[in-house]
């Protein structure tokens, strides 16, 4: 299969996994919670639990993995794993919620699943630091590095407004489904690493988007291909310092989770849950400009869960 | 006594040692070198002599054994310990598979060997390690190795990786690779060159000519307990001992070898018919050389060059790293890694072996050109184009078998301070782009540089604190700006302890039980 097929197959496929229509070739379809009618949630908020089974809950609440992974189908998730940092610090996404994933996937029939992140530190310090190597090897799943050029594949955005063209890892442009895990945290840069933000570990030329308006290249690369299940770690939040964090006294326990198809509207939910307001932020109020994702979260049906 | 055993004794102790020093410096995994490279570099000559000498620690006592394993049966540390001896046995081994080889006696280049010994002392006496960066053999193996076969493997790594990668296999992980340093490619190229020519054509002239360690143990094997003599009621003189003499420092005819040549490779025992070559006690053997020519000229020599040497180092001046443009970076002083203490101890102790570049997991450990200084040439430095230092790990203070890194916990390693962070504002893209950045605040690891509001542009912007800075180059590396960084670290001449980060408690109380916020 070259690379042309596994592209169509991947936008097809991942867009919306149980459509079998064949889409023309403009593969900047974005997908969108509301098209959706299988859902009976556009996004779960869940907190109380404890990472593992808070996933549980809310991905029931969804329909189950079923509805996002189908048979044999290769699973592509993405962590952060920026830092060779301990769990604790939380300057990486939780492990065992990762590991939790993974198993929900095989359960659902997945043929491989992949886990990877283009790291800042050092990387095979980062996957065992981070713990999240065991629980992923531990699982069934795959550890894949992120760390050569060799597997970055250049692509167009056509729908960006500064993020033209970048280079993404094969993986996220080969796979059947593309499951986003970023962790909740505070962002020297950014002002918060969430969903979209955590999509900086795809790509391989990041300082191009650091020179070229920050906020502006995040909002445009979803409009490329967005993940089809987001999935927000803020069990444990680092508040301060971020991305990497200087100790565990800049991490507070918000014990919750939110998920959604729609990365602008679990960005959104999971800012107001950091507690500041979306507008505020703005890559998210860019992503809502490009029809990226709902920002408004009172136009869209939250399951709210409180364990 | 039959010791032609002696021989096989040899290749299996030199393979044993070339294996495990070369495997410290092709593993690509990062994970022996830590726990591992004491072993095989613990009786390396030059660097244990300069631990030795300025810690003064049971680590660096290797020497000793080298010293006393010479003055009991000469220079077999050159046919055994050394890699770059044996790397050169290899080489003739190779060229006999291909044509026989015979040696025949030559003179010793007694003039050239010692005036080269002397001015190597002489420039160590002077306070600079540049001979022995230029001449040590084992810190030339390393070269070689790291230099031009380490590029080699991860090549093959790579392209394995690669492959596999193509069928969805991720078992091998490439290497990013980041460019060699020409300078000390092509040193190595050319050095390696010279030692396969010599080695091809003479056996083992490089060590009786050039190499400092040779002559040096050389001198001192004139005083061996047991030197190998030719005993004349065995010896039958069929002059083949002569033939398979490496070192050429057999003279068959005359039944004279000049022990201070003999590099303890025992073929001569191998080859001869009637045990007529053999170790002697030295007070049965009075057969001694004779060669005191020329002492006053030497001196001469390394008067002159001393003289040179000392004009080069006054001109040397700032270095300019990146080219020019709106505001250039210029770094007064190199980074040394972690461990080094100062730039002098550094330099003053290292020998260039490039075993901690091969072990650096960030590879922010790179060969310097000038960076240095010329007597510096080829030392690592910390080269923050290439990677940053990693806050928690200390390899290259635990691989390193001089001085020049000593070893370091990780705790204290957080503290170090390799150098201070520079803000340049006009660089910035927060001021030059006027839009949000962060790349440095985000790498930093002690928050020394944090984003905080500036009203001017109404944008987050880079505020530095030199205090907590440890020169880890996290943030010259990850800031995107071209050409020119626009933060960098200045290297600290000494290195210096930096503050603790301060830790403050957040007193967020949170009930779980609380509504969302949405």
């Amino acid at each position: 299969m070259n690379r042309r097929e596994f592209f169509k197959k991947s936008s097809v496929a991942g867009l919306a996994a149980y459509s079998y229509f064949s889409f023309d070739s403009n593969f900047n379809i974005l997908a969108n919670s509301k098209t959706n009618t299988n859902d009976v949630y556009d996004l779960v908020a869940i907190k109380g639990g404890e990472p593992d089974s808070m996933f549980d809950a809310a991905i029931k609440s969804l329909g189950g993995m079923n509805n996002f992974v189908k048979k044999n189908q290769t699973v592509v998730i993405k962590p952060n794993i920026g830092w060779d940092t301990v769990p604790e610090r939380a300057a990486n996404t939780n492990p065992k919620l990762i590991g939790q994933i993974v198993k929900h996937c095989f359960n659902s029939g997945a043929k491989d699943v992949y886990v990877f992140d283009h790291t800042c530190d050092n990387w095979k310090n980062c996957y065992s630091t981070s713990g999240i190597e065991k629980e992923v090897k531990d699982a069934g799943g795959t550890m894949v590095p992120g760390n050569s050029e060799s597997y970055y594949q250049a692509v167009e955005i056509p729908n960006g407004k500064r993020l033209k063209k970048t280079t993404v890892h094969e993986l996220i442009l080969e796979s059947d489904v593309f499951i986003n895990v970023p962790v909740l945290k505070d962002h020297g840069g950014a002002r918060l690493s969430i969903s979209m933000k955590n999509l900086m570990g795809v790509v391989w030329d990041r300082r191009y988007w650091h020179r070229n308006d920050l906020h502006q290249c995040i909002a445009d690369y979803p409009t490329f291909r967005q993940p089809d299940l987001n999935v927000v770690d803020a069990y444990a939040v680092m508040k301060k310092n971020g991305p990497r964090g200087v100790s565990e006294a800049d991490v507070v326990q918000l014990k919750s989770q939110i998920i959604s198809r729609d990365i602008v509207a679990a960005d959104a939910a999971a800012t107001k849950l950091f507690g500041l307001d979306p507008i505020e932020i703005d890559y998210i109020a860019n992503a809502s400009k490009l029809n990226v994702g709902q920002m408004d979260l009172s136009k869209l049906k939250i399951d709210r869960i409180i364990l | 006594m039959n010791l032609a055993f002696l021989k096989n004794v040899r290749v299996i102790i030199s393979i044993v040692f070339i294996l495990s020093i070369a495997l410290l410096f092709f593993d690509l995994s990062f994970s022996i070198q830590e726990s591992f490279s004491e072993y095989p570099l613990f009786l390396q000559f030059i660097p244990s002599l300069l631990k030795y000498i300025s810690l003064g620690t049971l680590a660096g006592t290797g020497f000793i054994f080298v010293l006393l394993l010479t003055l009991l049966f000469g220079r077999v540390y050159c046919s055994t310990i050394c890699p770059l001896g044996v790397l050169q046995d290899i080489v003739s081994y190779l060229r006999r598979k291909i044509r026989k080889q015979y040696f025949s006696q030559t003179k010793p280049f007694t003039k050239t060997r010692y005036s080269i010994l002397l001015i190597v002392i002489l420039l160590f006496l002077f306070g600079t390690s540049l001979g022995l960066n230029l001449l040590d053999p084992y810190s030339n193996f390393g070269r070689i190795t790291s230099n031009i076969f380490r590029p080699i493997i991860i090549g093959i790594n790579n392209t394995a990786s690669s492959v596999l990668e193509n069928f969805n296999l991720y078992s091998i992980s490439p290497l990013e690779f980041k460019g060699i340093n020409i300078f000390s490619f092509i040193f190595s190229i050319l050095f390696l060159s010279l030692i396969i020519w010599f080695s091809f054509s003479y056996g083992r002239l490089f060590c009786n000519s050039i190499c400092p360690v040779g002559t040096f143990l050389g001198f001192l094997s004139k005083y061996s307990f047991f030197k190998i003599g030719i005993i004349e009621s065995n010896c039958i003189e069929c002059g083949d001992c002569e033939t398979v003499c490496k070192s050429s420092c057999i003279e068959s005819e005359s039944k004279n070898i000049d022990f201070s040549r003999c590099v303890g490779c025992f073929n001569c025992f191998d080859i001869c018919p009637s045990i007529g070559i053999s170790y002697i006690p030295r007070y049965k053997n009075d057969k001694s050389d004779n060669h005191h020519s020329s002492k006053r000229n030497f001196f001469k020599n390394v008067g002159i060059f001393i003289l040179g040497s000392q004009i080069i180092l006054k001109a040397q001046e700032k270095i300019e790293i990146y080219k020019k443009n709106t505001v250039p970076v210029l770094r007064s002083s190199p980074v040394s890694p972690p461990g080094s203490i100062s730039i002098e101890n550094f330099t003053d102790n290292c020998t260039a072996c490039h075993l901690c570049i091969a072990s650096c997991p960030t590879q922010v450990l790179q060969p310097s050109f000038l960076e240095y200084g010329l007597l510096g040439i080829m030392q690592p430095r910390m080269d923050y184009k290439s990677g940053y230092c990693n806050f928690d790990c200390t390899i290259c203070s635990d691989v390193c078998p001089s001085s020049a890194i000593i070893s370091i916990n990780q705790e204290s390693k957080k503290t170090i301070q390799l150098g201070e962070v520079k803000f340049i504002k006009d660089n910035c893209v927060v001021y030059t782009q006027k839009t949000d950045c962060g790349a440095c605040a985000e790498h930093c690891p002690t928050k020394a540089v944090k984003m905080e509001l500036d009203v001017e542009v109404n944008l987050k912007a880079p505020i530095t604190d030199e205090k907590i800075c440890v020169g880890c180059g996290a943030c010259e590396f990850a800031c995107p700006t071209i050409p020119y960084k626009a933060i960098y670290v200045e290297g600290n001449v000494i290195h210096q302890i930096a503050e603790k980060p301060k830790e403050e408690k957040l007193e967020d109380v949170i009930d779980h039980k609380e509504e969302f916020p949405f």
